[in-house]
């Protein structure tokens, strides 16, 4: 990539209004169990800390998604599925019994591989995270719509088109749309399975660009197949290989030197 | 040397891919199976239309002269020739030793005369066939219709003689009469039922009391108004009744008799031969609106069906309304909340297995639970003091519709599991990453968007409900039926109301009525109708559908 491609904040985003800057989140000794035979995840332990961004690479079907999904609970929708081990975010618990998983996952927001838009309108996908929280006064929903869609860097392309089908977007339109709908109901964590994979480079640019700009306000996990993503967005990353995390340290050190041969074998491109 | 030209490999070297091959037979085959099952679809189409809708166009009439012949077959010499007032009905060709033979059924009409109504006569034995523009058809209430020729009228004021150019005095008397008629049905519809109404509910009311003096005797004061006011409302009708009785018709019928008709019971007097198109199209509409807006008469074979109309639709739009909550709720709780083992998928097995149990078999079970154990039970609990004379424990429109909506909810169930599974899990991980509870992302991105495949399940029970005829015979639906389950009085919907059907109409004028020949065209008709009325709804459904659909078209 070349030098115009720079991370620099082309705008101010107008502050979060809960005024809090993410959480820090540990992982102790976690295992999960898509069934009896199958460990996806074995033994993972990390500290991942606020107003960061950490990512997460490795080979395909080494875990990176299943991690992701064990920090808002997604892995409780599947049938089977067990876990050990501890995850706390701000040393709270979230595998507590008495967790109520929808006010997790409203404070730890995911955005997916594929965009998702609802087919509703664009007004309505960004609003509906708001209205299930039970905002209903149309002026704060104006407001909040508008100041989410900014931050995904959406407004200008939509804001004669609020109130079209949110289908007839492009596919980079959606997936940034999906994030305005994220950060729309202001979580702490941030968690991007690889958001920009199915994105142009100038798209994937602009993500890029808003992951560096929501840094300050968020803790932001990324799963990237992207080394120089990677690289150029993440302030940590882990390597992951079949269920375990290998190497955990901060990017510059990772992609520079790493430590060991697996992680220098799959950044250097000889792995598999 | 000539340089060899090098051949194209992707033409094959010797014979082209075999017919076979190249899957030519299947698309034949298919291609012709669709064919055939157009073309059979047209036909019953075009079979219905025809008959149905032929049978309310004013129809020549002839003067029908015929050779009579002895059993012997000499000519009998006293009375060399026949003279027969006629409409044709059909020709039927039949082989005999001596070659073929023609013979054709003609409609005589005036069947209150006793001569035969229908009669056949062999084509060889038609002197002269002719079509005189004085020729008149009278349709009446009773009796099939009458051919003759205008003689005269009586009416309170003398007697007029009627010609093809002087009959002016007797469509003004039939103006009359009719709207006395249409008087007369109001007073019928309106007050006098609703008199009966309240002398039921005063009935009930005094079993009830018992010995209570003081309100036994208010009880008496409006039994005494009650029954004042069915006196007056039944001197009104009389009075009416007496009003259009002193009009009488004259006609000549074919023998040469003069034959004197009441007025009163006449609807209209055509007079097909000397019509123009314009009047004769008019007619036409005025006998079919008659068909659609009256009751039937005749014991079914004549009048109109405007009963079995409303009773079909209202059962099946009740239908519907029960089917629809029920089948989506299961199939919501069978996709969505059900733990996908073998106990659910023992139950969707059964509910597949449900839609394939004999129609009639439900009936049966609606008959022996929901009237006699449900309905019975209802009736004891909050109809005591109508008992021993059931309101609920008794077929009705209720019990049908809850019939029929079990035979077509395994239809709602399927159709609407087809659409929750069609529904992407990354919607739904959607809605739940954004902290929705999983009955909200039900309620705000499921349903919604599986709302056409649910329609498309009622859909397709609409279109077997509106069809079925055999369990119906047993939970509700009756032959004659004037009382609609559906008017202005309350509750309005009359649940415990048997009603008539289209379907039962069919086979009940088809199949149980004395006079074939009279009540064919109306099969016909009346099967045509049901087949509109099925698409019709359906129409209206699939409609309402695509509305909808139109909003998820990217999905
Ligand atoms: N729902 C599931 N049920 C059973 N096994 C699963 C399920 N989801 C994932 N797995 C398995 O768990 C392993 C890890 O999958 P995961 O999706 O986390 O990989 P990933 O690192 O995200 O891969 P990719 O980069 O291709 O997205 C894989 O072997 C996969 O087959
Ligand atoms: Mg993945």
């Amino acid at each position: 990539m070349s030098a115009e491609l720079s991370l620099k904040p082309r705008h101010l985003l107008p502050a979060k209004a809960n005024k809090r800057t993410g959480m820090n989140v540990s992982v102790d000794g976690l295992s999960l169990y898509y069934d009896r035979h199958t460990k996806a995840l074995d033994d993972v332990s990390l500290r991942i800390k606020r107003q960061q961004v950490t990512a997460f690479i490795g080979p395909s079907g080494c875990g990176k998604s299943t991690l992701l999904r064990c920090f808002n609970r997604m892995n409780d929708q599947i049938e089977g599925c067990r876990i050990e081990g501890r995850i706390r975010m701000d040393k709270m618990d979230i595998y507590h019994p008495r967790v109520d998983v929808s006010l997790l996952r409203r404070r730890v927001g995911m955005v997916f591989q594929k965009p998702n838009p609802f087919p509703m309108s664009v007004y309505e996908n960004v609003a509906y995270g708001l209205r299930i929280g039970g905002l209903r006064r149309r002026r704060e929903l104006d407001e909040v719509v508008e100041r989410s869609l900014r931050a995904a860097a959406l407004w200008d392309e939509v804001k004669d088109r609020l109130n079209e089908n949110a289908l007839a977007l492009s596919g980079g339109q959606q997936q940034r749309l999906v994030i305005a709908r994220t950060i729309a109901v202001e979580p702490d964590v941030l968690l991007l399975d690889e958001p920009a994979s199915s994105l142009d480079p100038i798209s994937t640019l602009k993500i890029e660009e808003l992951i560096y700009e929501l840094k300050s306000r968020y803790t932001i996990i990324i799963v990237t197949h992207n080394m120089q993503q990677a690289a150029r967005v993440s302030d940590m990353t882990a390597f992951m290989y079949q269920g375990r995390v290998i190497e955990f340290d901060t990017a510059d050190r990772l992609f520079t030197n790493p430590k060991e041969k697996q992680t220098e074998d799959y950044i250097t491109g000889r792995y598999g | 040397m000539a340089k060899k030209k090098r051949r194209n490999p992707f033409i094959p070297k010797g014979d082209p891919q075999s017919w076979f091959a190249r899957g030519e037979p299947l698309l034949w085959f298919n291609a012709s199976g669709v064919t055939l099952s157009l073309l059979l679809v047209g036909a019953l189409l075009y079979l219905l239309t025809a008959n149905g809708l032929a049978h309310f166009w004013p129809k020549p009439l002839y003067s029908l002269s015929v050779a009579a012949t002895g059993t012997d077959g000499s000519e009998n010499e006293s009375e060399p020739t026949k003279r027969l007032y006629v409409e044709r009905v059909r020709t039927e060709v039949s082989t005999h030793a001596t070659g073929e033979q023609r013979s054709t059924l003609f409609r005589r009409g005036n069947r209150d005369r006793g001569d035969g109504e229908f009669v056949w006569v062999n084509d060889e034995n038609v002197v002269s066939l002719s079509r005189p523009a004085e020729l008149v058809r009278v349709l009446r209430e009773a009796w099939g219709p009458a051919y003759g020729e205008l003689q005269s009228l009586e009416t309170p004021r003398g007697t007029v003689a009627l010609s093809p150019d002087a009959d002016q005095a007797l469509y003004e008397a039939l103006d009359r009469i009719d709207a006395v008629r249409s008087k007369m049905a109001a007073l019928e519809n309106g007050t006098i039922r609703k008199l009966n109404r309240e002398a039921q509910r005063l009935y009930q009311r005094e079993r009830a009391i018992g010995g209570d003096a003081p309100l036994a005797e208010e009880l008496g004061k409006e039994q005494a108004r009650l029954s004042a006011a069915f006196t007056g409302a039944q001197r009104d009708m009389l009075e009416m009744a007496q009003s259009i009785e002193p009009y009488w018709l004259t006609l000549r019928v074919d023998s040469g008799e003069l034959w004197r008709l009441p007025l009163a019971s006449v609807l209209a007097v055509q007079h097909p031969n000397s019509m123009s198109y314009v009047e004769k199209l008019e007619s036409w509409a005025l006998q079919l609106w008659a068909f659609l807006s009256t009751a039937p008469r005749e014991s079914n074979t004549e009048g109109g069906v405007f009963p079995a109309i409303v009773g079909t639709v209202v059962m099946v739009l009740l239908m519907s309304v029960i089917v629809a909550p029920f089948g989506v709720l299961a199939a919501i709780y069978l996709h969505e909340y059900a733990k996908q083992d073998w106990k659910t998928r023992l139950i969707r097995i059964g509910v597949n297995n449900l839609a394939g149990v004999p129609s009639i078999v439900y009936g049966v079970f609606g008959l022996g639970f929901l009237v006699y154990v449900v309905g019975g039970e209802l009736d004891k609990l909050f109809y005591s003091d109508a008992l021993p004379s059931p309101t609920f424990g008794a077929p009705g429109l209720l019990w049908a519709s809850i019939t029929l909506a079990l035979l077509t909810l395994p239809v709602v169930i399927v159709a609407t599991e087809e659409g929750l599974a069609r529904i992407p899990q990354s919607l739904r991980d959607g809605s739940l990453a954004l902290g929705a509870t999983r009955f909200e992302t039900l309620w705000r991105i499921i349903v919604p968007i599986a709302t056409p495949a649910m329609m498309t399940g009622v859909i397709l029970a609409i279109a077997r409900a509106a069809g079925e005829v055999a369990p119906l015979m047993l939970v509700g639906v009756v032959k004659l039926a004037p009382a609609l389950p559906i008017d202005s009085h309350y509750p309005y919907l009359h649940l415990d109301q048997k009603f008539m059907h289209l379907g039962y109409h069919v086979f009940d004028v088809g199949f149980q009525s004395a006079n074939i020949e009279a009540a064919r065209p109306l099969v016909y008709a009346t099967a045509l109708l049901l087949v509109v009325l099925t698409i019709g709804l359906n129409l209206f459904a699939v409609l309402l559908r695509n509305h909808l659909r139109e909003k998820y078209k990217a999905l």
